[in-house]
Parts: structure tokens; sequence; C-alpha cells
């Protein structure tokens, strides 16, 4: 059982868990703007109905969710989810999407009144202000709340172990089951390193919008 | 023929009355000044102009053609809306630019999304709008570099650049400095000729005297006091107009 041996088995295992971080941001991204638009709706019903969602979302364990979806399909509907993976994904989505619907909104809401006012002036349309004008101001405003639960994410993925996901962490308590320890500490590099990057791009990225302020 | 007749404007908030039937007209080329002491309604009527806010009661007309009425504010569309704004335009308080685009880029965005000219062409109006306000050498700073006399012709520009009928400025000195007032003031007289209409919200006493060709005084959502400026400053009728200038020349 040699390190390059481990190392590789390890690898492997990570690769599952960049995967649920790669599908989750790419759908939870986007379905975050969605959530939020629900939840600022002027139509009472709406906005009522997404903050109760996003409250049970938000007010239960990522860990409990997991179970809900492997489960829940198969004993309340007789349709049991089959692909582990895609439950895994499914979980996570709409957990990080209503966390990120919060975030946009924090953005959104900081965008002052008189920058619509100005766009209203000028005659353009809704959708001119929120994209040419409003947009640009929220993401500087996002990028360092998003950076937080961006890294938060890359360490929930180990999560999906829980409905046995073979993730980096499943991968290592197999060699620990066999007696040996050090593989499990060993995984740690490897959310170190990839955060580490994380951490740089979003640094860059942050610069890149330092050209102004406000 | 006037270019702006406003008649009978009335706007509430709650229950508290802003507005209590305002009328007033303004031909081609005049400066109209607007004084009062702050929750006057002077804001809010100049808001009203520029469909900021919908009044409930009275009309707007620009060029001889309603293009308000207060009875059927509900159905307005939103396109409808937009195309009665440019009729207008508005330098705020707080100047409200763009803060991710620079100075050259603030002025030719309007005009370029509502696709006025040429890209080429609104570029060349900007520039000469900029030299107008004397920011030529600005043009690709943001404006968290510029001060704030800066930035507020930065907004009299990207006002200008959309060509309305009736400029509108809402106390366009007071968020500034004391030093900073004299060059945005200097502007907006600078703008003032034949072709351009101009309402000034102002608590600037002096400026309103020598720039205004009519001045109204408000007090409490009516219009108190109209008149030429020397009959409003040198021989007000109204004892609220006396004591209101009396208190705005006071020296310490």
């Amino acid at each position: 059982m040699t390190f390059e041996i481990v190392t590789q088995e390890l690898l492997h295992g990570f690769w599952q868990n960049c995967e649920v971080f790669a599908l989750t941001l790419l759908m939870a991204i986007p379905l975050g703007l969605v959530v939020t638009f629900g939840s600022m709706s002027k139509f009472k019903p709406l906005s009522a109905l997404t903050k109760v969602f996003v409250w049970v979302i938000r007010g239960t364990p990522l860990m409990l969710q997991l179970f809900v979806v492997l489960y829940v399909p198969g004993l309340v509907f007789g349709v049991p989810m089959r692909n582990r993976m895609m439950a895994a994904l499914i979980a996570f989505v709409i957990n990080y999407s209503c966390y990120f619907s919060e975030i946009y909104r924090g953005g959104i809401e900081g965008v002052s009144k008189g920058q619509y006012e100005a766009g209203q002036v000028l005659g353009m349309t809704k959708s001119q202000i929120f994209f040419k004008v409003v947009l640009m101001q929220v993401i500087k405003r996002i990028v360092p709340p998003m950076s937080n639960e961006i890294i938060t994410l890359v360490k929930d993925t180990s999560l999906a172990r829980i409905i046995a996901v073979g993730e980096i962490l499943m991968a290592a308590e197999r060699y620990a089951g066999k007696g040996v320890i050090w593989p499990l500490f060993y995984t740690g590099v490897y959310f170190l390193l990839f955060n580490g990057i994380l951490t740089l791009l979003f640094g860059f990225i942050e610069k890149k919008l330092d050209y102004y302020r406000g | 023929m006037a270019i702006l007749e406003v008649n009978n404007i009335k706007k509430s908030f709650a229950k508290c009355e802003v507005l209590k039937g305002i009328t007033f007209s303004l031909e081609k080329g005049e400066v109209l000044s607007i004084i009062g002491s702050s929750g006057s309604g002077k804001t809010t009527l100049l808001r009203c102009l520029n469909f900021l806010e919908f009044a409930e009661e009275g009309t707007i007309s620009v060029n001889g053609n309603q293009i308000f009425d207060g009875k059927h504010f509900e159905k307005i569309k939103e396109t409808e809306i937009r195309e009665n704004r440019l009729h207008f335009g508005l330098v705020f308080q707080s100047f409200n630019l763009f803060p991710q685009y620079n100075v050259l880029e603030n002025v030719v965005l309007a005009p370029n999304l509502l696709k006025r000219d040429t890209a080429e062409n609104n570029q060349k109006r900007a520039l000469d709008l900029l030299k107008r306000v004397g920011l030529s050498d600005k043009i690709d700073y943001y404006p968290c570099q510029l001060s704030g006399g800066q930035q507020q012709r930065v907004a009299i520009a990207r006002a200008l650049a959309l060509d309305p009928d009736i400029l509108c400025f809402d106390e366009p000195t007071s968020a500034l400095d004391p030093e900073l007032t004299g060059e945005v003031l200097k502007v907006i007289k600078g703008l003032k000729s034949k072709d351009s209409t101009m309402i000034i919200v102002t608590h600037e006493m002096e400026f309103a005297k020598s720039v205004s060709d009519k001045v109204i005084f408000m007090a409490d959502g009516v219009i108190e006091e109209m008149g030429t400026p020397e009959e409003i400053f040198q021989n007000p009728k109204s004892q609220k107009t006396r004591n209101f200038l009396n208190k705005s020349l006071e020296q310490f």
C-alpha cells in the first residue's frame, strides 16, 4: 500500500467531490436568482411561499436533506431513487440555491434607489436597468459572500458520503477500516489545495472589480 | 404656446397631502426656480413631472399635447410612461451616476440603449456635451475618481444627452461642499439659452435671483407666490414668502 496508490485512490474519490461541486454551482447559481425573484416578488403569496421554502431548507441540516431526497421518492411516491449521485445533486442544488438567493437579495437590495431612478428618467426599460445598471453592482457586492459560500460547498461535498456516494472521505474510510488511518488525514490536503486555488481566483475577481466603488 | 402646462397637480403619501393643486406654465427658453422650505413639496413636484411619482389629480401638457392625466394614471402603460419621461430630464441631488461606467460611458449609455443615433454620433454628441460642462479631460475617469462637483457636471451632461424639452434640477448643489457649488451653478447658468427650458429646485437664493425668468415660492404643498425674480425677492406680497426669504438671508 504505497503512497502513490493511496494518492490515486483518493484522487479518484475526490473527482466525485469535484463533480458534485461543479454541477451544483452550475445549477444553483441561476436557480438562486429564480428563488430571489420569488422571494422579492410583489405577489404576496409567491413571496411568502418562497420565504417559507428558504426557511425550511436553511433551517434543516443538509445531511437530513440528503436522506429526504434519497428515501422520500421511494417511500411516498413508490419510485425509488436509484441514482445516489443524482440524489446528492438534487439536495445540494436546492440547498445552495436557497443560500445563494439570500446573498443575491442582499446584493440587489443594497443597490440604491437612485440608480433605478436614474435609469428610469433616462428612458431605460426595466430589463435594461437591471442588466445594464444594477447587475454589475450586484455582482461586485456579492463576490465576497459568494466566495465564502462556494468554499463551504467544496467541503460540504463530502457529506454525499452519507448516502454512499463514493467520494474522497468514503475512499479514505475504506483504508481506515483496514487499520490504515493516515489516508483519512491526507484527504485534507486535497480540500486545502482546491480551496487554495479558489481563494486565488476570488481574489483575482475582486481585484478585477476594484476599478470602481459603489 | 407654452412648452409646459401643469394644471392642478395633487399628490398624497398615505394620508399626507404633499401637493394640493399646483398650476403653472412655462414658455420655451424660460428658467423657473422653485424655492421654499424643506417639506413644501418642491421635490415631489419635480418627481411628478418625471413620473417617478404619479399625481392623483391634474394634468401635464408638453407643447400643447396632454401627456398625463391623473384620472387615468393607473391605466398608463409602461412604454407610454417611458416615452413621456423623455420630455423631461432630471439631475438628482445625489448625482446617481452609474459607478461601473466611466464618464463617457455614463453619458452615452442611454442614447445608445434608446438607439437615438448611431453609436458614433452618440459618442460625438457626448464628447461635445462633456466639453460644455468642462470635463473633456476626464472622459475615462470613473465617478469615484471625481469630486462631487465634477460628478454633478457629468450628470448634467448625461441628462442633456437625451435632449429633453425641459431639464429639471433637484437641489443640484445641496450635496456639495460650498467651494464646489459655484462650478456647478456656473455650468447650469451657461446652459441658459432660448432653446433650453429649465426648472430648478434650489436653496441658493442668489443663484435663483440671477438665473431665473420666473420664481415659484412653495409652502405646504401650494404655490404661495409666483412671479419674476424682482417681484419675489424685492417685493414679496405674501407674509410667508417674506418670512422665508428673511430666514434664508439671515447672516450669522
